[in-house]
């Protein structure tokens, strides 16, 4: 694919995500709930930060820029993106369709 | 990402449960003898069709993402598939438990056509002979029959739900292949002494080597699920069984009878364990985020008599439900504790002359069918009438 680093389920911070359409979260005291009402399975989000950059995810060209949109702590980038690797895995977000790798603005996040 | 555990950030309570069981009615057209809800009759004051279509309104409201119908025979109610039909409409998912006996050609069709729609359809044996001296005379092959027009109408996966006896226990491999011949999924779930339970628990329960059975039989088949019922199981192995492995009592679960009570979970329906009603102001959000009784079990338990045992950890003192109908303290081990700890309560217990236990079933309310004898001793029912 576009990158090196990126495998079918890992993840690439470089593209554009989205929260699944078919998923519906619910905020909870240690983050929130997420249902997928496809594979009716639910997944916790065990972080208030890691549920405001899925919530984030759609509004931007890059899974690096959503975190910098919202200001995240550095220091917390590779838990987060280990976090968002297992969202895609289980189905939770997934790659935005219709946007290439390039085209997500790799040349501003980098 | 934080350090604590699930389980203990789940014990502290959420905005709304994760599964909530809702039972329809109380009518039921069996009379198995250990029906947790001592079910038989309709009660006059059950949800009207318009107060079932507003509570899905709070469900949806409260992002509750599914709800686990159940009954009696939930689908003996003549609204049933517009109330299901009415909550996948509001994005409230269903899977709701039958005995099978209404399945039609026509509903199975009906079923299959619905989205967010899953079926649960309960046996307890691998034949009829173990099967229908607890469910009743007929009922392994109107199970059966169910599921072979579920599968004729092309619902997909379903699932099947056993509780577990000393009479299946030895079963389970044959019950899985006969579910995998359908393409269908194997539930088991344990036996508690609720309900009419309360009267056949100490005849059916698995003897001690047979929970060592079901703990390797749900080691071997992860993907049997369990509702997350074996947990007092967990000091049996080194890695604890799938799931949250907790007791979720008003922290992730909770019950909503046919008249719109609101319990801790399904095997608790007596008044200590009502928290109270989706019919007064306020209405079920109120009762799961404020009432006294759910707030009060969120809070740490110290784990009592349990505290000196080094399995505390493996299975957090067991099921609430089972210490409470069988007279054990909360706070001490289960009944079925696999280090024997709740043998030896039982029988310091039976000792001691102790022989007030909890009403059994509806606190108090009833509907079984009067005049109906309920065999409280595996063996046929009639034999059992006749005694």
């Amino acid at each position: 694919m576009g990158c090196a680093a990126s495998t079918e389920t890992g993840i690439d911070p470089a593209r554009p995500y989205e929260l699944h359409p078919q998923v519906a979260l619910r905020p909870e005291p240690f983050g929130a709930l997420a249902y997928h009402y496809g594979n009716r399975r639910l997944t916790f989000l065990r972080s208030p930060d890691l549920v405001r950059l899925v919530s984030e995810l759609a509004a931007h060209g890059s899974v690096t820029a959503s975190m910098a949109a919202l200001d995240l702590d550095p220091g917390r980038r590779p838990t987060l993106l280990r976090a968002l690797e297992s969202l895609v895995k289980s189905d939770v977000i997934r790659p935005r369709p219709g946007a290439s790798a390039v085209a997500a603005g790799a040349v501003h996040d980098s | 990402m934080t350090a604590e555990r699930l389980s203990d950030e789940l014990s502290r309570g959420l905005q709304a449960p994760i599964c909530l069981t809702w039972e329809l009615t109380y009518g039921c057209n069996l009379s198995c003898v250990h029906c947790l809800s001592s079910s038989g009759l309709r009660d006059p004051e059950e949800l009207t069709s318009e107060e079932a279509r507003r509570f899905v309104d709070e469900l949806a409201a409260m992002q509750v993402f599914y709800v686990n119908i159940g009954g009696g025979e939930p689908t003996l109610r003549p609204d049933f598939c517009e109330l299901v039909e009415y909550a996948v409409s509001k994005q409230v998912g269903v899977k709701f438990s039958t005995n099978g006996t209404t399945m039609t050609p026509a509903r199975a069709r009906r079923y299959a056509a619905m989205d967010y729609v899953d079926i649960q359809i309960s046996l307890d044996g691998a034949s009829p002979a173990t099967n229908d001296p607890v469910r009743g005379s007929g009922t392994f092959d109107a199970a059966v029959r169910a599921m072979d027009r579920l599968a004729e109408a092309g619902f997909g996966s379903f699932k099947v739900s056993v509780v577990v006896t000393r009479h299946n226990a030895d079963q389970l491999e044959q019950m899985l292949r006969l579910v995998d011949g359908f393409g269908a999924e194997l539930r088991v779930t344990r036996l508690r002494p609720s309900g009419r339970g309360a009267a056949s628990w100490h005849d059916l329960r698995p003897a001690p080597e047979q929970l060592a059975q079901v703990h390797r039989f749900l080691v071997d088949h992860p993907q049997v699920l369990t509702g997350d019922s074996f947990f007092h199981l967990g000091p049996l192995g080194v890695e604890p069984l799938a799931g949250l492995n907790l007791c979720g009592a008003g922290r992730v679960v909770c019950l909503v009878d046919p008249v719109g009570d609101v319990y801790a979970c399904p095997f608790v329906m007596h008044p200590e364990f009502r928290a109270g009603s989706i019919r007064r102001p306020g209405g079920f959000a109120a009762v799961w985020r404020e009432s006294e009784l759910f707030t009060g079990l969120r809070r740490p338990s110290s784990g009592g008599a349990c505290n000196a045992c080094g399995s505390y950890g493996a299975c957090h003192g067991g099921c609430m439900a089972a210490k409470f109908f069988t007279g054990l303290p909360l706070d001490g081990p289960d009944p079925e504790c696999v280090l024997g700890h709740g043998e030896r309560a039982l029988a310091a217990l039976a000792a001691g002359g102790h022989t007030t236990l909890p009403l059994a079933g509806n606190g108090g309310r009833g509907h079984g069918r009067p005049g109906r004898p309920v065999p409280v001793a595996f063996g046929s029912r009639t034999a059992s009438r006749a005694r």
